[in-house]
């Protein structure tokens, strides 16, 4: 998968959570991906390094188990 | 069913709780106040002669057949006029009535043809039926004086034609087209013997006039003055059955006219709860699709898309499909496999299209085309409401004081809803349209939107939070419903948020373009104009905040009380006939059917143990995902129902590259569709008038779908999945589609009451069809929301990544029109292309004068991602910096030039927003000559090679 693709769409995820608040936007955007995104979708941008992470879209994937 | 008309009372029914009782030639009737004359002999069984009067027209008083005599009223007044009374007594059949209406009679056919042997509706003609029932026998005027007989028919209109030598002036088409259609097209021109039915102005014919083609004149017409071509060339229908259109997701029932296995004309139902007996140029007319030479019966394989395609039996095609499906799971696992649904096909059809995917697959990559439509809807009412669905039926807007209307275009996507909200703004309701474009909604015939909010498109959010602001700030929100019906804190931190400055339409009218001053206008309009009902379509779904605007329609709908009552409500439209059932039926990756987790153990086992196989608790693909995985080389199979991406969906140079970098692209279609040019096998389909099953709509209204003849191709799609599956070992043995519904029932707690034999019985049923709502919900949340608690949630408006600049200064936004439906496979092979053969780009003036463009001309449209050419219509319709164009024509490929934006939430394409270009241009891009000849080479069919013969 595309990560920077994946990267993009995560982050846009986090930005639409951000009015909650830092914390509760990354559990949001936590949640969501979980939900959401098919396994080799999450997968590939946990391998990805998440150098283009927002800092709430980071804080998300590091909650993923 | 027999052929017969629908019987016709004469005069509209009337709601009145008061009820008086009468004598009508001795029989006893009791009626609600109001109800005429005739139509309460006819509710006796009885039948007034009549000829101007219909039941969905108001009565009108022309024609004098139907006069009566009423004890102690002088004379004889026209019953269609005169209203029932208490203890009245009325004779209908008397030797004076008959002896005037002979008379009155005797005036109609002395200038009318007597060619009734050879007229098109000999018996099946109004005038030809009364002129039995008065008894006319003689005409003493005779027929050679001044009469209309020699005028000369218009038979511009592709299905019906206008033959005013057979018109009696009845005016029943006239006011069709005001009252049930609310065009306004046809008027009486001239006065007394002189008047003549006119298609707009003297130089118009119907083609070139403002009529739509909803065929509401035709069904009116007592005589064959507007009659159907069809009619015409195959004669009266034998026999009729009632089933759904196939079009958009209104979901008008149809009396399907037959002769034999020949489908002559689609008459709308009038006892159907979505349509009324109305209908629009698609549905009533449209249908010739289904017998086109271009569509394909016979199975077809092939190695690879470079070959041309070879007819096999159904036996190989399955086997071929199968093979390589077991394989590729064999070799790269389940998860490299998926599906797409369609929300063209029946709720069974689909059902089994995902129950394939997750059971015989193996796999939850399975999607429909939901997802580049309504998905957001999905996710933003469950999120609010609890609910994916709208929260109203269609008679609700009758009850409707102000109408919102955001991102949709009723009058051209959704026509038949379009006239009952039309005539309810012409009883006196307000509309407020947000749209970059100044749709027709916005002024037409005796409709005029109060505020028409002409937004910068892509900011939809900032638009709904500078109308919540205006009403939380300015006290406008109804707090009582609120503390009652939702969660408090949750509003409380809502309130605060649209409460703040930079959310006032001052501060983002910068962002919107949105005048402050109207906004601010139309938020109090809203607030406090009674009964406020939302309607919305693409243009708030398909952006990359979709689902956060849904979520701010919510939001509104609950700050200001408009929620679990009639005339109020959050009503998406949605495009395809089923894309509600599509969606209901568990099309969607992470959802099994009725809208459940794919991770909620408890609804997974219920699942497993039924169809005794483990299901992956993961989520599955969506389709822009597929795609991605697809050139990545993960995913490599797709079984695709009824459905053509590579034309639908966006940027159509990486839905190609994924479809051709899979080992096996099954395609499942009446044609050999755009997604074709890349497939290796296609298993033809049939059409709806083909099958049997249910379609629901966005009433989440479910409708039976009947069969009327057989399957071109020989099997439903229903069976042709089932073949596949069981060409895959899953030794699946449904008999019939309702065995399919009843497993959606005992699966789904939402369809629980659900059965083919209850929607014969009831006509049709809303969901939640359950226990605790036994006879549907035509109205949700009346006492509560699913979830307890509605929902407010904040959605802060988050511009898109989609900018322009020097390069790309313009923004296009994509749409429908009237007489084409979404990719076009069906309407652009029917006789629809006289109003629409190619998509056209309209434009501003000024920015066509800016770049030396008119009307007419070629011009280049470019985006980042891509260019394509088409004809540019030059109009105001459009602000300055935004462009429009339509996606109906492959030619075009309007999704060349759109990109892979998306919404945050489901991935719903953005395509409402793309950044472009447009210059003038000589002629196609080397992109669409490359694309014409890939169409041609991919649609070869290699000859059939004759056996040798024989020694």
């Amino acid at each position: 998968m595309d990560v920077a693709h994946l990267t993009l769409m995560a982050n846009q995820i986090a930005r639409n959570f951000a009015v909650q608040g830092d914390e509760r936007a990354a559990a949001a955007t936590a949640e969501h991906i979980t939900l959401f995104w098919d396994p080799r979708m999450k997968a590939a941008i946990r391998a990805g390094g998440g150098a283009d992470l927002s800092p709430i879209a980071a804080a998300a994937l590091s909650r993923l188990d | 069913m027999a052929y017969e008309p629908q019987a016709d009372f004469g005069t509209p029914q009337v709601a009145s709780e008061t009820r008086v009782t009468l004598t009508i030639d001795g029989r006893s009737v009791t009626v609600p106040q109001g109800t005429s004359l005739m139509r309460a002999a006819a509710l006796t069984g009885g039948s007034i002669p009549k000829l101007c009067a219909s039941d969905n027209l108001a009565a009108f008083g022309s024609c004098r057949l139907c006069l009566v005599e009423v004890d102690g009223m002088r004379g004889t007044p026209a019953s269609c006029t005169t209203p029932a009374a208490e203890g009245m007594t009325v004779h209908t059949q008397t030797p004076r009535l008959q002896k005037l209406r002979r008379g009155v009679m005797e005036l109609y056919i002395s200038d009318h043809p007597l060619d009734c042997l050879t007229c098109s509706a000999n018996n099946d003609c109004e005038l030809q039926d009364q002129a039995a029932a008065v008894g006319l026998r003689d005409v003493r005027f005779g027929y050679a004086g001044e009469n209309h007989l020699g005028l000369a028919a218009d038979t511009s209109n592709p299905y019906f034609d206008f033959d005013p030598s057979k018109c009696i002036a009845c005016s029943r088409c006239v006011r069709a087209c005001d009252e049930v259609q609310g065009t306004f097209a046809l008027t009486m021109d001239g006065r007394g013997f002189a008047s003549k039915i006119s298609a707009g102005q003297a130089g118009d014919d119907f083609l070139s006039s403002e009529c739509v083609s909803c065929g509401a004149c035709v069904q009116a017409c007592p005589t064959a003055t507007l009659q159907e071509k069809a009619v015409k060339e195959i004669g009266k229908p034998e026999r009729s059955v009632i089933t759904t259109c196939a079009y958009c997701g209104v979901g008008c029932t149809f009396r399907a006219e037959m002769r034999g296995e020949q489908l002559v004309r689609m008459v709308p139902w009038k006892d159907g709860k979505a349509n009324h007996g109305h209908s629009c140029v698609k549905g009533r007319f449209a249908w010739g699709y289904a017998q086109h030479k271009d569509r394909i019966t016979a199975p077809m394989i092939r190695e690879s898309i470079d070959q041309p395609w070879r007819e096999v039996s159904w036996d190989e095609a399955l086997g071929f499909a199968a093979s390589r499906l077991q394989s590729i799971k064999a070799q790269y696992g389940a998860r490299a496999l998926g599906g797409i649904t369609s929300s063209r096909c029946t709720n069974e059809e689909t059902f089994l299209v995902q129950k394939l995917v997750r059971a015989g697959f193996g796999t939850n990559n399975v999607d429909t085309c939901a997802r580049v439509c309504h998905s957001p809807t999905g996710y933003g009412l469950k999120t609010t409401f609890g609910t994916s669905a709208g929260t109203q039926d269609f008679d609700s807007v009758e009850h409707s004081d102000v109408i919102l209307v955001i991102g949709a275009n009723p009058t051209d996507a959704h026509p038949v809803f379009a006239s009952r909200m039309k005539r309810r703004l012409r009883k006196g309701a307000k509309l407020i349209v947000i749209d970059p474009r100044r749709i027709d909604l916005v002024r037409s015939a005796h409709i005029a939107a109060e505020y028409h909010l002409p937004l910068q498109p892509g900011t939809n959010v900032a638009v709904l939070t500078a109308m919540a602001h205006v009403i939380v700030t300015e006290g406008l929100a109804d707090e009582a419903f609120i503390r009652e019906r939702c969660d408090w804190d949750e509003y409380q931190d809502w309130a605060r948020f649209v409460s703040d400055e930079r959310h006032s339409p001052e501060v983002l009218e910068a962002v919107s373009r949105v005048p402050a001053a109207d906004l601010r206008a139309a938020a109090r309009l809203f607030a406090t104009g009674g009964n406020g009902a939302i309607y919305y379509g693409l243009g708030v779904t398909e952006h990359s905040q979709g689902s956060s605007t849904v979520m701010a329609i919510a939001n509104l709908a609950m700050a200001t009380g408009n929620v679990g009552r009639p005339g109020v409500g959050v009503n998406p439209l949605r495009g395809q006939n089923n894309v509600q059932g599509a969606c209901d039926m568990g099309s969607f990756p992470h959802e099994l059917s009725g809208y459940r987790h794919i991770s909620d153990t408890a609804t997974r086992a219920l699942f497993e143990a039924d169809w005794g196989v483990t299901l992956d608790p993961e989520p599955g693909l969506r389709i822009p995902n597929m795609l991605d995985a697809a050139v990545d080389g993960s995913f490599r199979a797709i079984y695709i129902q009824g459905e053509d991406i590579l034309q639908s969906d966006p940027n159509t140079h990486h839905v190609a590259a994924g479809l051709k970098a899979m080992d096996c692209v099954i395609v499942h279609d009446l044609f050999l569709n755009e997604t074709a040019n890349y497939a290796h096998v296609f298993l033809p389909g049939s059409t709806f008038l083909e099958k049997t099953g249910t379609f629901t709509n966005a009433e989440r209204r479910i409708q039976m779908v009947r069969k009327v003849m057989e399957p071109a191709n020989g099997m439903e799609d229903w069976q042709v999945t089932q073949a596949l599956a069981n060409a895959m070992g899953l030794g699946w043995n449904y008999t019939h589609p309702s065995q399919i519904m009843d497993e959606v029932a005992r699966l789904t707690p939402s369809f629980a009451g659900v059965s083919h034999a209850r929607l014969d019985e009831a006509g049709s049923l809303q969901w939640p069809v359950n226990e605790a709502h036994p006879d549907g919900s035509p109205i949700m949340h009346e006492a509560g929301f699913a979830n307890g608690k509605g929902k407010f949630v904040v959605t802060d408006y988050v511009p898109t990544d989609e900018k322009t600049g020097p390069r790309f200064p313009l923004l296009l936004t994509t749409g429908r029109i009237l007489s084409h439906y979404n990719v076009g496979a069906q309407t652009r092979r029917t006789a629809n292309t006289a109003w629409h053969p190619e998509d056209l780009l309209e434009m501003h003036p000024t920015d066509a004068e800016n770049r030396g463009l008119k009307s007419g001309d070629w011009t280049r449209l470019a985006s980042r991602t891509g260019e394509t050419t088409l004809r540019l219509l030059v109009t105001d319709r459009v602000a300055p910096g935004v462009v429009y164009t339509t996606f109906h024509h492959p030619a075009t490929q309007a999704n060349v030039v759109t990109t892979e934006f998306s919404d945050w939430a489901t991935n719903c394409p953005e395509y409402k927003v793309t950044a472009v270009q447009v210059m003038a241009s000589n002629g196609p891009t080397d992109w669409q000559e490359d694309y014409e000849a890939l169409s041609a080479r991919s649609r070869r069919i290699a000859p059939e090679i004759p056996a040798e013969a024989a020694e």
